[in-house]
């Protein structure tokens, strides 16, 4: 199976202070690597690294083979495509139009979209059910209407890999749920995808491997089902993580009752909240 | 108006992959371009005819045709005046609005404009300079051009430095401070100038005027204007990446630095030109690209010549205005500000309404 994305020993973070240990991660066509971590651990950066927009402290990041120092920005968009956090635009475009930015770093300076490229973004529209909303003004769109114009946007770029920075950050559980199962699908079609988010139940649903930050900089890189379990959270969120089982059998993790946990006379791990306030 | 085409648009989804992208939006957008035109044309020839020396409509389409059969005054009035005037005035709103237009997709803000962020300060001290010191009209325009672009990468360079994290608001209070300190540099000029031979000449040409333009000034502003605009029409697709943030830009695979520097550099070769030619105008820069994306949307390859007709049309409208209401001429800038700051009022009331 060819290798989407690679890094080797990758160190990353600003003023060259390292957020975290090297990271060796790798990402295959149809798998889908989410990434859990507290607030302000270096989620973003290590995405912003990946892209190139903050230089690696050390090591060196793959794509499809190539080394990232090497690619022209051209040749880096047709590898992967970047989803932020809360997609927007500063002009009020309607989402076809919006659709169609991805399209651009393919374009020849003063080429006009073609036909190829009308194409790609109506396919990009018709993959995320977005077609009654062609022209609709972003502006006139809920949060996870315009997440999933993002997500088409990415698609229409034609990338192998989709990098998402908490696509469902801003959205209700309805929402949660649609953005998720369209990563899922898509990673079936055959796309690598890597996407950060907070909520550990996240993984269980659209999750192949898992990269996990833990206390102390140090990092965790492996499969979903070998990873996440209820013990390594509660390190990673310094508060204790429960699991439990639905009717049709599947895990969800909770938050267990600090107040009832004081009851109990248990101590809790209160090493978390100092913690995360370092990272 | 969109919305009320989007059942229409659905209805046709399944027929054809690729014919929706042409639906509601691009339906009005080349009836927006041919009213415009012909709008332009019409008032360019009712132009051409009016004033002291009135000329029928049918002798200014003959005389345009070729005849020679007219008197000579006519010929004059039309060829030595009229025409420069009106093909300057064409220009320059023309160029402003398309510079307001590149300069607010640069900044991404739709208070962007050549006056706001010192271009047109900048521009005007070169020019007053070369007034001062009795340069020649080519190098006027030379040290126009060169003072709007050191102004404009002077506030680019302070805005960068000054550590807000809202890089348009640092861009555009360095605009405002590096506007007010060329301004009194402006004033500076005016109070060594010969209060008798140069000064009413730097007033008035501040105020801007057409009044003087000769056919070699068009010439010249036509060429450096056109010059100006040819970043701008390569970028027409590419400037709407810049409303993204930097990241997605660059994720997109576009360069940045090289974009934002084509798209500044072409505005305000054109905005100088302007200023060179006929003064400081302001507004038109601000209000007509808010205008012309409230007509066709906020894609700049539609904004961009929606912009420029539209900013030809308004400078020829307030020009023909200016010289006819009264005794002497009212000059443009007077009035693009008095007509531009109750139309962005409107237009940001009726952005609000939704």
């Amino acid at each position: 199976m060819a290798e989407l994305l690679r890094t080797r020993a990758l160190a990353f973070g600003y003023d060259r202070r390292a957020l975290t240990e090297p990271i060796d991660l790798a990402l295959h066509p149809g798998e889908i690597v989410v990434v859990l971590g507290p607030n302000g651990a270096g989620k973003s950066t290590l995405f912003r690294t990946l892209l190139g927009s903050v230089a690696a402290l050390s090591g060196t990041v793959f794509w499809g083979g190539c080394a990232l120092a090497e690619l022209a920005p051209r040749e880096l968009a047709a590898r992967v495509a970047w989803v932020p956090q809360q997609p927007g635009a500063a002009f009020d475009f309607c989402v076809e139009h919006y659709v169609m930015l991805g399209r651009l770093g393919r374009l020849a300076a003063g080429a006009a979209p073609g036909r190829g490229d009308r194409e790609a973004v109506s396919r990009a529209i018709d993959r995320l059910g977005l077609g009654r909303f062609r022209g609709r003004p972003l502006s006139k769109m809920s949060g996870g209407e315009r997440q999933l114009a993002a997500i088409a946007r990415a698609l229409a770029q034609q990338a192998s890999t989709l990098l998402l920075d908490e696509p469902t950050a801003s959205l209700d559980f309805g929402n949660q749920g649609r953005v998720l199962d369209t990563l899922r699908s898509l990673a079936a079609d055959g796309l690598g995808i890597a996407y950060a988010t907070h909520d550990p139940n996240h993984a269980l649903r659209a999750g192949t491997h898992a990269l996990v930050y833990l206390p102390d900089g140090a990092i965790a890189f492996a499969p979903v089902g070998e990873l996440i379990e209820p013990e390594l959270l509660t390190r990673v969120y310094g508060a204790r993580v429960e699991a439990a089982r639905t009717a049709d059998g599947r895990t969800v993790f909770t938050l267990a009752d600090a107040t009832l946990a004081h009851r109990a006379g248990s101590p809790r791990a209160d090493a978390g909240p100092r913690q995360a306030g370092e990272g | 108006m969109r919305r009320r085409f989007s059942p229409g648009t659905d209805s046709v989804r399944y027929v054809d992959a690729a014919g929706p992208s042409r639906g509601a939006e691009s339906l009005a957008w080349p009836w927006v371009v041919g009213a415009l035109a012909i709008a332009l044309v019409a008032l360019a020839l009712y132009a051409l005819g009016s004033g002291r020396f009135h000329l029928p409509l049918g002798e200014v389409l003959r005389m345009l045709a070729g005849a020679q059969d007219v008197p000579p005054a006519a010929e004059t009035v039309l060829w030595q005046i009229r025409g420069p005037r009106v093909l300057a005035v064409i220009v320059v709103g023309a160029a402003l609005a398309a510079s307001g237009a590149a300069l607010q997709s640069v900044f991404r803000n739709p208070l962007a404009a050549p006056d706001l962020l010192g271009v047109s300060a900048g521009a005007a001290l070169g020019a007053v300079l070369g007034i001062f010191l009795g340069w020649s009209a080519i190098v006027i325009q030379a040290s126009a051009f060169a003072g709007g672009l050191a102004a404009v990468a002077l506030v680019y360079a302070v805005g960068t430095v000054l550590p807000l994290r809202d890089r348009t608001l640092s861009l555009v209070l360095a605009g405002i401070a590096i506007g007010s300190m060329l301004g009194a540099l402006i004033a500076l000029v005016k109070t060594l100038a010969d209060p008798y031979a140069q000064l009413p000449a730097i007033t008035f040409w501040l105020l801007g005027s057409f009044a003087s333009i000769t056919a070699v000034d068009v010439a010249l502003l036509a060429l450096l204007a056109a010059l100006g605009l040819v970043p701008l029409v390569l970028m027409r697709w590419r400037a709407d990446a810049l409303a993204l943030s930097d990241d997605e830009v660059h994720a997109l695979g576009l360069r940045l630095p090289a974009l934002r520097l084509a798209l500044v550099c072409g505005a305000t070769l054109a905005t100088s030109a302007t200023v060179a030619a006929a003064g400081v105008i302001g507004w038109i820069g601000l209000v007509v690209p808010h205008a012309a994306r409230l007509m066709v949307g906020a894609s700049f390859a539609r904004t961009l010549p929606v912009s420029m007709l539209l900013g030809a049309l308004l400078m020829l409208l307030i020009d023909t205005l200016g010289r006819s209401i009264g005794q002497s001429e009212v000059p443009p800038g007077v009035l693009t500000a008095l007509v531009g700051a109750p139309v962005l009022f409107a237009l940001m009331l009726r952005r609000a309404d939704g």
